[in-house]
């Protein structure tokens, strides 16, 4: 396709959940659209094929949701996890705005189901989308498409022109040759830089060689640093984002949802010496995978191992590759290339700290360690019932921080204070703005389609000439 | 091993492989009856997959949701691995076990027995019709049984459908057994069944087109209905006619305006559209969501039913002119093929798949022996 012969009135650079909302929303309003997703058609949609939710605030009892989750709440959750980390007026719009998109969605047939089995605790806050992300997506195309928005893949943008406060055009990788594309206003929908080695390797050191990431191999940051470079103001930490621990042995890319282990809290993580360096049961699995990303990526060698005795199976999902099984705890260690006496210490002392009481695993319980640093506050059984398990974990990138700082209309701010005139921004290139730090689960999801409705409808006001 | 005994251990091996991804994933838990059932095991031995393999519907949604699905190294893709599982179900429960061999040989089956049935209806019409022939015009109210008498037909039909009940019971029971001790809901799965519920994609429809840009549709569930109500349609005609023959010693044939001819047209026209519907339908399927080695299969059931009710209504049609005799031999020859190969094809795929909803529907009102707590 020549894609320089198009001009039209709106451009959106991405192919996931907020460039597809962004695009159908300026449809709407009438511009004359072009989506331009950098990946080939079989992997299109960024993150979002590998989303499941999106944590949506509910006065009362809605179709796929329980209970009620009121504002108030979900800025209390969103407050603590970021530890404030958070502009506190978008966030606010983030929340209210997912009370009322879930019509829109249904309108071009998108379909939620309850809570899937095993995720109950996310009955209450979360919508689940039938069939996952990847089938949102699929929707979202067809609807797309059916309104008469444009979509190019493998489409990859290599740098944009920004003079006098605005966008004027970009240059596109496009069929074999660069194509410089104008278009009377933008939306940035194209992601974080988690898949960018180099990048990531800029912030966090060596260390992150040992990452994997969860997502798509196509969020190289590319767009996010060609508007860094052309002074746009840069919002939230390049070291931070969701990072959770996950399998070892997950492939590269896009291992998504089911490389997670979920074992930790029913029994220890040692390190690559056999040490344990975390309290594994200090709260409920929920609320406490997110942080174990970062806990192994402090360990040496970015690898912890999480050991269980059979007694936990059959009380976690079950995980994706099996784990090393052995009769004996030294065989299990050398099985998992560690010292079979460092680990067999560890055990011991943990075997002997915990203290005795009634295991349950829906609550706190009150089975925990005493005089072992460190503690482990719950769930704490002896690991004594053979066969054993273990499984490598590593560092998962699921998505980076970093991103374009934006105010209330999308629109996405510049370095020096002003605002750009026709460039706007949804979704993980400007999530950091409300999820500064932490994560709260499908949050990335309800940013991605709030402000995708309302980077859409600015971008296609600025075309119309009507954004001051 | 043989070839094909090596090449089914890895049909079974891959398919317990991805079944394991979807149980760390379940993100398609909504679609069907398939990933909910999953949901309640850990591990997926030759049994539990075949269970599975026969709730499935085969609407493809999952194929198209799979974040795992190929160019991913997983190449999870449940459709293809199923409908594999599912051929293999049939040849492993069929009765006698060594007949299980004509699922793969559907062509050579069909044609066999084909030639042998019309071979046989053409020589008995030849001796028996005589001294008019098959060709001879006839008198309206002439019966069907002055060129075939009741009691040959009675008996060469009562032989070869007394043996298809036999193979189809026998082999339903060994399904059954494999199923595990586990109560079965009879009413509830023939309310699915009924609804084909489990084609529906969780309610977005069936994927029948090629491809993620076409959206799915009830279109395959709308033509398996026609077919599946016009055989029922047919059933209730033949009973009828049975009952009336020896119950109420009316013989046929009757009138055009009876509860017999009008079943049985109604019936019959099902099964000439929703079958003709269903073969189109199947050159537009994505080639990732089908076995092609049982293309075969699926054609031959569809085709058979296609004409034997095609032939039936032709027969209607000309049963007042030169050509009946001729016709009538041929549709008997191709409702004795059909019987024959009952047992042996895409048939049975009703018999186990609603054995395998009997199991589901009551399984799911049973407490989850992994229903972890998810905290």
């Amino acid at each position: 396709m020549n894609l320089e012969a198009l001009e039209p009135d709106v451009v959106v650079i991405g192919g996931g959940n907020a460039a597809l909302v962004s695009a159908m929303t300026a449809r709407e309003a009438g511009a004359s659209v072009l989506l331009l997703e950098g990946s080939p058609i079989e992997w299109r949609g960024g993150n979002s094929q590998h989303t499941r939710n999106m944590r949506c605030m509910h006065e009362a009892p809605q179709d796929v949701l329980t209970e009620a989750y009121p504002e108030a709440e979900y800025w209390e959750d969103l407050a603590r996890v970021t530890g404030g980390n958070t502009d506190e007026q978008l966030a606010r719009m983030a929340i209210r705005g997912s009370s009322s998109v879930r019509p829109w969605m249904m309108r071009y047939g998108v379909r939620f189901q309850h809570a899937l089995g095993g995720t109950l605790h996310l009955s209450r806050t979360n919508a689940f989308f039938l069939g996952g992300g990847k089938a949102l997506v699929n929707t979202y195309y067809r609807a797309a498409k059916a309104i008469g928005v444009g979509v190019a893949y493998e489409a990859s943008v290599e740098d944009v022109e920004m003079s006098e406060g605005r966008m004027t055009a970009l240059h596109v990788r496009h069929e074999g040759r660069s194509q410089r594309i104008r278009a009377k206003a933008f939306v940035a929908a194209a992601g974080g830089f988690e898949s960018n080695r180099e990048w990531l390797r800029d912030a966090w050191g060596s260390v992150a060689d040992n990452f994997v990431v969860r997502g798509t191999k196509f969020n190289q940051g590319r767009v996010l640093k060609a508007l860094l470079d052309r002074g746009v103001a840069p919002v939230a930490d390049p070291l931070q984002g969701h990072m959770v621990a996950v399998d070892a042995r997950s492939p590269t890319y896009d291992g998504g949802i089911v490389t997670r282990v979920d074992c930790v809290s029913l029994g220890i993580v040692v390190n690559r010496d056999g040490r344990r360096f975390y309290d594994e049961g200090e709260d409920f699995w929920p609320k406490r995978y997110a942080i174990w990303g970062r806990l192994v990526a402090s360990q040496p060698g970015q690898i912890a191992y999480s050991i269980i005795d059979s007694k936990a199976l059959g009380r976690f999902m079950p995980p994706v590759f099996p784990g090393e099984t052995a009769a004996t705890l030294p065989e299990l260690a050398r099985k998992l290339g560690l010292d079979e006496g460092a680990v067999e210490r560890t055990v011991q002392q943990f075997n002997a700290a915990t203290r005795r009481g009634t295991f349950n695993h829906a609550v706190l319980d009150d089975c925990r360690t005493e005089g072992l640093s460190p503690a482990k506050t719950h769930w704490a059984r002896p690991i004594d019932t053979p066969p054993y398990f273990g499984f490598a974990l590593c560092p998962g990138v699921t998505f980076t921080y970093l991103g374009v700082k934006v105010d209330d209309r999308a629109q996405v701010a510049m370095a020096d204070g002003t605002r750009a005139a026709n460039l706007f921004a949804a979704g993980e290139i400007m999530a950091g703005n409300i999820l500064g730090r932490g994560y709260l689960a499908g949050i990335g999801m309800t940013i991605g389609t709030v402000f995708g409705r309302i980077a859409g409808m600015h971008a296609a006001r600025a075309a119309r000439g009507e954004m001051a | 091993m043989t070839n094909i005994e090596t090449t089914i251990g890895s049909v079974y091996g891959e398919t317990s492989r991805m079944m394991g991804i979807c149980n760390s994933c379940r993100y398609c838990e909504g679609y069907c009856a398939v990933f909910q059932s999953m949901e309640r095991r850990v591990s997926f031995d030759p049994a539990s997959l075949d269970y599975l393999a026969n709730l499935c519907h085969h609407c493809g949604a999952c194929l198209y949701a799979c974040q795992y699905a190929a160019p991913h190294e997983f190449g999870v893709d449940i459709p293809r691995s199923l409908a594999k599982v599912r051929i293999a179900s049939y040849e492993a429960y069929a009765w006698p076990r060594a007949l299980g061999v004509l699922y793969r040989k559907q062509g050579t089956f069909a044609g066999v027995i084909l030639a042998l049935s019309m071979a046989l209806f053409l020589m008995l019409g030849a001796s028996y019709a005589a001294p008019e022939g098959l060709f001879a015009a006839r008198p309206a109210s002439q019966s069907f049984y002055a060129i075939f008498p009741h009691g040959l037909l009675v008996s060469v039909f009562g032989a070869v459908f007394a043996f298809a009940i036999v193979a189809i019971v026998a082999s339903a029971a060994r399904f059954r057994r494999a199923l595990g001790a586990g109560a079965l809901a009879p009413v509830a799965a023939a309310s699915s069944a009924a609804r084909l519920a489990n084609l529906e994609g969780g309610g977005e429809g069936c994927y029948h087109r090629s491809g993620i840009e076409h959206p799915p549709s009830s279109e395959r569930r709308g033509a398996h209905h026609v077919t599946f109500y016009g055989f029922l349609l047919c059933f209730a005609s033949t009973s009828l006619a049975t009952f009336q023959h020896y119950v109420m010693k009316w013989p046929a044939p009757y009138p055009l305006s009876s509860a017999v001819v009008i079943l049985g047209t109604l019936g019959g026209l099902g099964l000439v559209a929703g079958p003709a519907r269903l073969l189109a339908l199947r050159r537009t399927r994505d080639p990732a969501l089908v076995d092609a080695s049982q293309a075969a299969m699926d054609a031959a059931f569809l085709w058979m039913l296609f004409l034997v009710s095609a032939t039936g209504i032709l027969l209607l049609v000309l049963r007042d002119t030169a050509a009946m005799g001729l016709m009538l031999a041929v549709h008997l020859g191709f409702v004795m093929a059909f019987f024959v190969m009952m047992p042996y094809g895409k048939f049975m795929h009703g018999i186990y798949r609603y054995l395998a909803l009997a199991r589901h529907e009551r399984e799911r009102r049973e407490p989850n022996p992994y229903g972890f707590s998810d905290s």
